[in-house]
């Protein structure tokens, strides 16, 4: 049994937070570097180039890279063997979302309630929290902040199993259609397929978390993620839909044993700022 | 680079029947923020025959809610929101003088139609690079509600703000023409 106080999980919370929302990820840049290598448009080019330089810039400066710097999403996986004391562990990942928005000076976008006065909570709490039980003694958190563009693009649909993979791809590639400029791309397409309704969703956003240079440990839908990337990358739309061929970085798939009668799939749509961070306690 | 064309704001019809689709623009003068709690305000104002808080005759709003400015800083990071969420609101704008609005995602048919009618452009500005753009805003004032936070109305001043003409005064579309060119069959 291994004893972790709530006092160390709240900076870590907090400063991850903050480089999740400022530090593009090494291997995000170099997926628009190539990208941009090979794009047709001329226009397109010139804003990956934008989305490069913006990189850089929020690095030096340590300023957020997007203004929108989401709805604070929080993994955690909790190795059984660890004993949380000094307070209420949800309570702890809140107060470090609360410092980190504060003095990163982090957008903060939270309303209190989603429909009656939609009054801002002013610290962009409540976090939306992902806990799994995993072996060992390791606290793993993971702050994955989700801007509202890509996220309102997203959807869940309850397939039949007779449409098979063919009805998945065509689900997907229609999902990022539909889409257009509005998530913000070059995107990145999150697909949750099996489980159940809530379950597929939830694996399209954790599917995120993969970098986008770890190919799917699984053959079968390495293949499908690259058919999915080349069906995508030739519907047009382009960086910020204005047109090109750089529609989406990647697609990454995760999935898992669902019922003999369903097959649910879910697709979470991530914009070119991909922003998480993973510290281990 | 492909052709940039210098504009100053506010739009005169000289320089809005120059703006086609497709141009890549940098804008100097001043222009105003306002997301979605801002327009719902601006809604209700002019739905009570109340005078808006400025004057949005031959103006530009920018779709933006900021991150909050450092300390010493003018601006947060700055870039665009998504206009989709403002187009139920635009038309009104639009009959009332505004020239300009700036965004990212496309417009509906209904804004596409109040623009050709009332002479206005929609500027397309890179979501997610809020740092590169806040490097063209010189000064940043609230003007109204403040209690809406990063939603508050603000005038900026900006100095070669980029964007692209992504709708023009024709009703010409980037989102169709350039999806369209780009779309492999």
């Amino acid at each position: 049994m291994r004893i972790v106080d709530v006092s160390e999980i709240i900076p870590v919370v907090a400063r991850l937070c903050v480089e999740a929302n400022i530090y593009l990820d090494r291997d995000v840049v170099e997926r628009i570097e190539e990208f941009a290598g090979v794009e047709e448009s001329p226009l397109a080019r010139e804003i990956l180039e934008e989305i490069l330089e913006n990189a850089r810039l929020a690095a030096l400066e340590k300023m957020p890279m997007c203004q929108d710097t989401g709805v604070t999403v929080v993994f955690v996986e909790l190795g059984q063997d660890v004993l949380i004391v000094g307070g209420d562990f949800k309570d702890a990942i809140n107060e470090g979302v609360r410092i980190g928005y504060r003095e990163g000076f982090l957008r903060r976008s939270m309303v209190e309630d989603p429909i009656f006065d939609r009054r801002n909570t002013g610290d962009n709490t409540l976090a939306v929290i992902h806990t799994e039980i995993v072996p060992g003694s390791d606290v793993r958190i993971t702050v994955a902040p989700k801007g509202a563009g890509s996220e309102n693009m997203s959807e869940v649909k309850m397939l039949r199993p007779a449409d098979g993979l063919d009805g998945m791809m065509e689900f997907v590639v229609d999902r990022v259609s539909r889409s257009g400029g509005m998530p913000c791309p070059p995107v990145i397409v999150g697909v949750g397929v099996g489980g159940d309704f809530e379950q597929c969703a939830y694996l399209s956003k954790r599917a995120l978390l993969r970098p986008l240079n770890e190919v799917n440990p699984d053959p079968r839908w390495r293949s499908v993620e690259e058919e999915l990337l080349k069906r995508i990358n030739r519907l047009g739309i382009g960086p910020m839909g204005l047109g090109g061929r750089t529609t989406a970085l990647g697609v990454q798939i995760l999935a898992m044993p669902c019922h003999i009668a369903s097959l649910p799939v879910a697709v979470n749509l991530q914009c070119h700022a991909q922003r998480h961070k993973t510290a281990v306690i | 680079m492909t052709e940039k064309l210098r504009i100053h704001t506010p739009l005169d019809e000289s320089v809005l029947e120059r703006l086609e689709a497709g141009l890549r623009v940098s804008i100097t003068g001043k222009i105003y923020t306002a997301r979605d709690a801002a327009h719902k305000r601006l809604r209700e104002s002019m739905m009570k025959g109340e005078d808006l808080p400025f004057d949005v005759r031959g103006q530009v709003i920018y779709y933006t809610g900021p991150t909050p400015e450092k300390p010493g800083a003018i601006i947060g990071s700055a870039g665009p929101t998504t206009s989709s969420r403002m187009d139920p609101y635009t038309p009104t704008l639009l009959e009332r003088g505004l020239k300009g609005t700036i965004g990212k995602g496309p417009r509906s048919r209904e804004v596409i139609d109040a623009m050709v009618r009332n002479r206005a452009v929609y500027f397309a500005a890179t979501g997610g690079v809020g740092v590169l753009l806040a490097k063209s805003i010189k000064e940043s004032k609230v003007v109204a509600y403040p209690d809406l936070g990063p939603e508050a109305v603000r005038v900026l001043d900006v100095v070669d703000f980029p964007c692209i003409v992504a709708i023009d005064i024709y009703g010409s579309n980037l989102y169709e023409i350039g999806v369209k060119k780009y779309r492999v069959q």
